[in-house]
């Protein structure tokens, strides 16, 4: 195939993989979803996880996004130095989200800050937001979708602590912050934290802490069980889905680390709604492609 | 909790012997009013191209679809509630100028909002998170638009729906406040949680 073929290939792919992540769920969230769904049988936290469900079953029916809120498209690329579309790729997630939201249809997200205009189309000023990490000497690409509503992204917050003020900082911070907006976020939330040297770093690392699947743990033996301790903290409050009470109040709790300054500890914080649209797809040189995160996917 | 259907143009009396936790349904007209709504009417004083008395209005940003072959006539694909908390500067005067009767939305809003339910008999209710497909399937028909200048999400959708729902009441007409309520439970409960965790975190050196 040639490179214009492609182009055209991995464009039309990339659309109608963006259109499937906001209509379908992924594997890991639907399966915790229905774990904690068990769990409940008060009268109000029975209506809203019924209501989820059905929700998810007519979206599928249906064939249409499940959330309304379709979210700012942000990718998180992983590219091969030699994938033959290295050069292009930007160009064409800009023109996959075209596609996609004629296609979705998606809602019109993007507003140009300043000029206070909806673009109509998802594509603004730096928009739709892409992450790289290039892997050298590898000729594939993985690509990570991610669609979080408005709702979802109010939480979020990031703030450098001074070093005495330590991990009980970070604690402190997450429960002020769930207990306070973490409620209106759509519960049961996937809670992303990330711990750095500055604030730009920690931010990013929160948000990468949810593209990891629910149920996987931190490198770090610490991490891993502060992990644990701070999602068995969350889910002692009780906050229930809708934050209308209930057995839990999270699906997990991932944290993302990168070496700190000795005089910082960055902490940042992201929250994932239950309706964490999440997907990932992997493309080799020929533009075949393996839908990672739904099993069984057709597009 | 009683379960009760509401019909537009909704009355005082209808409102006043409900309960936060109480589930109703919404028969009748419901129209989409978000921030830049609130906006215009309270902040900017331009004048509201629907008339909201007795009506209720919800705080969502829907996707919306242009029926082929009938400009302007648009169906609703995917219609779930936002953030409620966010129209809380502006609410209570909101519901003064209107004369609305019914909020929908998601999560709590505030002792604002709380103060403009108990003086002006209305309730805030929210509709279960995320579920845009379910409230899309309530929708009997979108009957116009308004102020689309502001973009999809939040121009006025003027729909009529029927048996929308579930809505779980979370502040009545007495101003009392559910999600406050549950949010003062967390916080009771937090302190002693967040000092657990913190005998093992001290990893400095």
């Amino acid at each position: 195939m040639n490179t214009t073929g492609q182009r055209e290939k991995f464009i039309d792919i990339m659309a109608r993989f963006t259109v499937y992540t906001g209509k379908y769920l992924p594997d890991d969230v639907y399966a915790k979803l229905k774990e904690l769904r068990e769990k409940e049988d008060s009268a109000l936290a029975t209506i809203v996880y019924d209501a989820m469900f059905e929700d998810l079953k007519l979206a599928n029916e249906l064939d249409r996004p499940l959330c309304q809120d379709t979210g700012v498209i942000q990718y998180f690329v992983q590219v091969g130095t030699r994938f033959p579309l290295i050069n292009q790729i930007e160009d064409c997630l800009i023109e996959a989200v075209k596609k996609a939201t004629c296609l979705g249809p998606l809602r019109h997200n993007a507003v140009e800050v300043f000029d206070e205009k909806n673009t109509g189309n998802n594509v603004g000023k730096r928009i739709p937001w892409i992450d790289w990490e290039i892997v050298p000497d590898n000729d594939e690409a993985t690509i990570y979708v991610y669609m979080a509503g408005g709702g979802c992204s109010l939480p979020g917050i990031a703030k450098v602590l001074m070093p005495l003020e330590g991990y009980e900082g970070v604690v402190k911070m997450v429960f002020d912050q769930i207990t306070s907006y973490g409620i209106n976020a759509c519960p049961p939330l996937l809670v992303g934290i990330g711990i750095a040297g500055s604030v730009e770093v920690a931010a990013k690392l929160s948000k990468k802490a949810l593209l990891r699947p629910i149920g996987s743990k931190n490198s770090n033996p610490r991490g891993a069980e502060l992990e644990a301790r701070i999602e068995a903290g969350l889910n002692a409050l009780k906050i229930g889905p809708g934050g209308l009470t209930g057995e839990n109040s999270v699906m997990g709790v991932h944290i993302e680390e990168a070496a700190r300054h000795p005089a910082t500890i960055a902490v940042g914080l992201s929250t994932g709604c239950w309706a964490h649209r999440r997907a990932v797809i992997k493309f080799n040189g020929d533009m075949d492609y393996e839908i990672i995160s739904h099993k069984g996917a057709v597009l | 909790m009683k379960t009760r259907i509401l019909t537009t143009p909704i009355q005082d009396e209808d409102l006043e012997s409900l309960n936060i936790g109480d589930i109703i349904y919404l028969t009748g007209y419901l129209v989409t009013s978000r921030d830049d709504v609130h906006q215009r009417l309270i902040k900017q004083h331009k004048k509201l191209p629907v008339d909201l008395a007795g009506k209720a209005i919800f705080h969502a940003g829907p996707i919306m679809q242009e029926i082929e072959g009938q400009p302007g006539k648009y169906r609703v694909i995917s219609i779930g509630p936002t953030t409620s908390m966010r129209m809380e500067k502006y609410e209570k005067d909101f519901i003064r100028q209107t004369g609305l009767k019914l909020i929908v939305g998601k999560g709590g809003m505030g002792q604002n909002t709380a103060a403009g339910c108990r003086e002006y008999k209305a309730v805030h209710a929210v509709f279960p998170g995320g579920c845009a497909v379910l409230a899309a399937n309530c929708v009997e028909e979108v009957e116009r638009v308004e102020w689309l200048d502001l973009g999809m999400p939040e121009a006025m959708w003027v729909m009529r729906v029927k048996e929308f729902g579930p809505l779980i009441v979370s502040i009545d007409t007495k101003g009392n406040n559910l999600f406050e309520n549950n949010k003062k439970a967390f916080n009771l409960k937090k302190d002693a949680i967040v000092e657990e965790i913190c005998q093992h975190v001290d990893y400095l050196e």
